[in-house]
């Protein structure tokens, strides 16, 4: 296995409130080699956006990240102020995110956008980057992309735009993509075209991406491997079949149980009793404990770390050596 | 009642004005001026309107803390001998009403008007909002001087100094709705295609009922914000007014009253008989509208 | 299946909207009036006690099609019918209106903030004068809420102490206050992340059973309409593309939007397969294509396609609105490969 490019060691992000300190990501730690896709997966409000968003260095204050270390190619990016950030955002790695409105600036043709993202990063003139401007624009399946080159934003339809998004986090030539539900807001025809899209990308360029989402379906098809996240914790991680098919971890195994399947018709869909737990009242022990259909004396008190589950690991004590002997 | 006075210590609101300490003082400020203001009669330490108890030889006594000064005149005292410290807890009374009363009448108007516009839409949006538009291209005192000056036209002069009070009122929250109107009718076109609204449409209940009890209650929010500031707004219009001559009428002195008859008086040495009614009406002014930013603030949930 | 009598039928519904720029700017630009023709022309009926599901992507007029139905538009043309009455005349009497109700799709928006839960529940039984006192009242809306899976202390909370599910929850509650017989459901789980969208569906059917409801069920997604529906209607641009049962519809997708939208969806399973994309893009409902609305992105299209509007015909027992299936020339577009492996 190839050095890792980012290495996210015990990331830990906490929100400061009126009534305590809130604790949105605890200890997560994970590492994605170039050329792979690690997908993070888990119901809203578990932590994964937001542990994208660390590693960008654009958490929404007053949350901090209060422990822990972000590694890009073996360099603390953690720590950097946010001029330093800036520069690291735009070249090394790029974000797409759910909205592709908020990406784009609706005042500049979307040529120049490319074209000044390029020429900032990358030791080219602006002849040249309006050369790669159009090549690029073509690549992500624009047509008449030398006409297009100067319309603006709003002139292209949703699907267009998420392309163009996805062309700007490219064009500087980045090594990690942070994509945050990048085709969540994109009809089921047009989120295939940008799923194909991204997957020829990043093979093609050797990208490491980090791919957000809540839809198991995307994650399925393009992630190596995949982080599944609760209550701020990454619950099981492991390659994609496996955590898909496999899971080990009993949340896991309910969340893609609960899926409901497009084969065939099934009198009663498997369900997850109650609801994952707020912040400001995680259960002591394991964060699952009060849903978990295989609950014992241990999850209630002690809160496990990941564990190796043979195919993945997960953070359960049903995997605890212990446990297995007894 | 003791539970809703614990839910309100323990809310966002109160949190956030505790550690503001701006807001903190600026509520002290308000606090005092209009205890003091609505107290008067009880705590004024005397009755400037008491004819009997002047003293003209007390004229122009300078403040308490100057050579000249006597000690049960703080302030010093005005050109017929009347306690200037009286006199502008008396004055903020007057400017006090005037200003809580025009703020009300524009709210009640400003809101029913905007309400309707919002949620009915069509013409009669189109109507009260060019109403709104036209109305808005005059300065809010230029509308006021227009309506006095057409009541004082009107009126004969016996009767018009009879509710003097009431068209200075009237004449300042008609020309201060049109805020009202606009900011509720922009909630009320995003709060009417609420899925609630249309859950309650399916049911079948009447469109006013739907107005009131479903619409209005999630649009006063930012009513309550405009209403602050448009309070120090109205208690300035009216000093305006007054220190024109056109407001109140001068047996009941506002603090613009105060500061005109003042006036006469500053370059020839008694500046305090007009500075203190000035500062008074600076400190309301100012500490009405911190409140009110505050308010706007702590209410915006994108700031939060 | 329960009886055959229709609970509900829409009649060549169309509803256009009108979305012209303001007068004095139309003038400047010299451009005419622009209709949205949201739905244009759909016809279906729901048997008692059965669920029909309407789906497609955004934009194709499903969500239209569900407030017509419960009367928040009045349709341009057609007509609507509840129980053998116009909706019209329906909706004028309060003992009709209470039997429809319907959910919403975004449990943060469909219930009132300022209002407690109870409050909430209890503005149907209000409106329509259901039970007289206070107390009554008050057993009602407890009833209600242990029926959908709540406590009946959380009557006194506020809507925003709870989850998006238990939200839907307290829609569902109260949509079912006037003891309806009619539910319109405009993706009612779409909103929610899918361990709780599992509960929400099997209690939907849960209730359906047990109160032999009627569904209108309007979804994007493909998996989901499968578990609850007993025909399903495929909607394009205001039209239905192809009515048939459910069971027909995955095993042998007739029209070929049906069939590449069954393409389109991702693969789980991880069979390794590709998703195909259908090329192109929706085209915009004010300026439609002619003749046959998925021409531009079909396989299949020719001549006759870009010049007639296919109409919904029988084909076995489907209804498809395509030429193609009508000419016998669908053979040339592979069956996705769902219906394949059921086959």
């Amino acid at each position: 296995m190839s050095e890792p490019l980012l290495e996210v060691r015990n990331l830990r992000v906490e929100f400061p409130t009126r009534r305590g300190t809130l604790v949105a990501i605890d200890d997560v730690s994970f590492s994605i080699s170039p050329g792979e896709v690690l997908g993070v997966v888990g119901e809203s409000g578990a932590g994964k956006s937001m542990t994208g968003a660390a590693i960008i260095g654009l958490l929404e204050p007053p949350g901090r990240i209060a422990k822990g270390q972000i590694l890009l190619n073996g360099k603390r990016i953690d720590n950097l102020r946010y001029e330093q950030m800036r520069r690291i955002r735009g070249r090394e790695i790029g974000a797409i995110f759910q909205d592709p409105l908020t990406t784009l600036n609706p005042l500049y043709t979307v040529g120049r956008q490319l074209a000044e993202t390029m020429t900032t990063h990358l030791p080219i003139g602006p002849a040249e980057a309006k050369k790669r401007a159009i090549e690029w624009l073509e690549l992500v399946g624009i047509p008449a992309a030398a006409q297009r080159i100067d319309s603006y934003p709003h002139e292209f339809s949703g699907g267009m735009r998420q392309r163009v998004v996805i062309a700007l986090a490219l064009c500087a030539e980045p090594k990690l993509i942070v994509a945050d539900e990048p085709t969540t807001a994109l009809d089921v025809s047009i989120q295939a075209q940008v799923i194909a899209l991204l997957k020829t990308l990043a093979r093609e360029k050797g990208t490491a991406m980090m791919l957000v989402t809540h839809d198991m379906g995307v994650i399925a098809e393009t992630a190596d491997r995949v982080a599944v996240m609760y209550a701020g914790r990454i619950a099981e991680i492991g390659p994609v079949r496996e955590v898909v098919k496999h899971a080990n971890h009993p949340y896991s195994a309910g969340l893609m149980g609960s899926i409901p399947p497009l084969d065939r018709r099934v009198e009663r869909l498997a369900q997850i009793d109650g609801a994952m737990p707020r912040l400001s009242a995680i259960p002591q022990g394991c964060a699952y404990n009060p849903r978990c259909p295989q609950v014992f004396g241990k999850c209630r008190a002690l809160r496990p770390d990941l564990l190796d589950a043979g195919t993945t690991r997960a953070a359960c004590w049903l995997f605890d050596t212990e446990v297995a002997r007894g | 009642m003791a539970a809703a006075v614990k839910r309100f210590f323990d809310s966002d609101l109160w949190f956030s004005f505790t550690r503001s300490p701006v807001t903190v003082v600026s509520a002290i400020v308000a606090a005092v001026c209009i205890l003091g203001a609505v107290f008067a009669p009880w705590i004024a330490p005397h009755n400037p309107f008491d004819l009997a108890s002047l003293n003209l030889s007390d004229a122009f006594k300078p403040p308490a803390w100057t050579e000249e000064g006597a000690r049960e005149y703080a302030l010093g005292t005005d050109d017929q001998g009347r306690d200037v410290l009286s006199a502008i807890m008396y004055g903020a009374r007057v400017s006090l009403l005037v200003g809580v009363s025009a703020t009300v009448f524009a709210t009640l108007l400003g809101v029913s008007l905007g309400l309707l516009a919002g949620y009915v839409g069509g013409a009669l949006d189109s109507l009260l909002m060019r109403i709104c538009d036209i109305q808005l291209t005059f300065p809010s005192i230029l509308v006021a001087l227009l309506v006095d000056g057409v009541v004082r036209a009107a009126l004969p002069r016996e009767v018009h100094a009879e509710i003097a009070l009431f068209v200075v009122i009237f004449a300042i929250g008609i020309s201060e709705w049109p805020k009202f109107a606009r900011t509720v009718r922009g909630s009320t076109l995003v709060e009417r295609n609420k899925e609630y609204v249309q859950a309650a449409r399916v049911i079948g209940v009447s469109r006013a009922r739907i107005m009131v009890s479903h619409v209005l209650p999630n649009v006063l929010g930012p009513v309550l914000v405009v209403a602050t500031l448009n309070l120090g707004l109205a208690i300035l219009s009216e000093a305006t007014l007054s220190f024109l001559g056109v407001g109140v009428p001068p047996t009941q002195p506002s603090l613009g009253t105060l500061i005109r008859i003042g006036n006469d008086f500053l370059f020839s040495g008694e500046w305090w008989i007009t500075i203190f009614p000035g500062i008074a009406l600076i400190m309301m002014v100012l500490s009405v509208n911190l409140l009110g930013d505050w308010l706007r603030d702590a209410l915006n949930p994108k700031l939060r | 299946m329960a009886d055959a009598t229709l609970m509900f039928e829409a009649r060549d519904l169309a509803r256009h909207f009108d979305v012209s720029r303001p007068l004095l700017q139309r003038m400047v630009a010299r451009e005419g009036r622009r209709t949205l023709r949201a739905v244009d022309g759909i016809s279906f009926a729901i048997p008692k006690g059965t669920t029909l599901s309407l789906v497609g992507e955004s934009g194709c007029g499903k969500s239209t099609v569900a407030r017509l139905c419960v009367g928040l538009y009045a349709p341009t043309a057609g007509k609507v019918v509840f129980d053998g009455r116009d909706l019209a005349q329906a909706r004028a009497l309060a003992d009709q209106r209470r039997r429809m109700q319907m959910i919403f799709q975004d449990p943060y928006a469909s219930l009132n903030p300022r209002w407690r839960v109870g409050d909430i529940i209890a503005e149907p039984i209000r409106a329509f004068g259901l039970v007289g006192t206070r107390a009554e009242q008050d057993n009602r809306v407890a009833e209600l809420l242990t029926q959908v899976g709540l406590s009946p202390l959380d009557r006194q909370k506020f809507p925003h102490e709870f989850s998006g599910g238990q939200r839907q929850r307290i829609s569902i509650a109260r949509a079912l206050s006037s003891n309806p017989e009619f539910l319109v459901c405009d993706e009612p789980t779409s909103a929610l992340d899918v361990s709780v969208q599992a509960q929400i569906l099997n209690l939907m059917k849960e209730l359906q059973q047990r109160l032999n409801l009627t569904f209108l069920f309007i979804s994007h997604n493909l998996a989901v309409v499968r578990q609850v529906s007993d025909r399903i209607g495929v909607m394009y641009l205001g039209r239905l593309a192809e009515l048939a049962p459910a069971e027909t519809l995955f095993r042998r997708p007739r029209h070929p939007y049906t069939r590449a939208l069954m393409e389109a969806i991702p693969d789980l399973d991880m069979t390794g397969r590709e998703r195909i994309p259908v090329g192109g893009e929706v085209p915009s409902p004010i300026t439609p294509p002619s003749g046959c609305a998925f021409h531009p992105r079909c396989p299949l299209a020719n001549d006759r396609c870009k010049r007639e509007r296919p109409e919904l015909k029988p084909a076995g027992d489907a209804m498809v609105a395509c030429h193609a299936v009508e000419e016998g020339r669908d053979d040339a577009m592979p069956m996705p490969a769902i219906a394949r492996d059921a086959a």
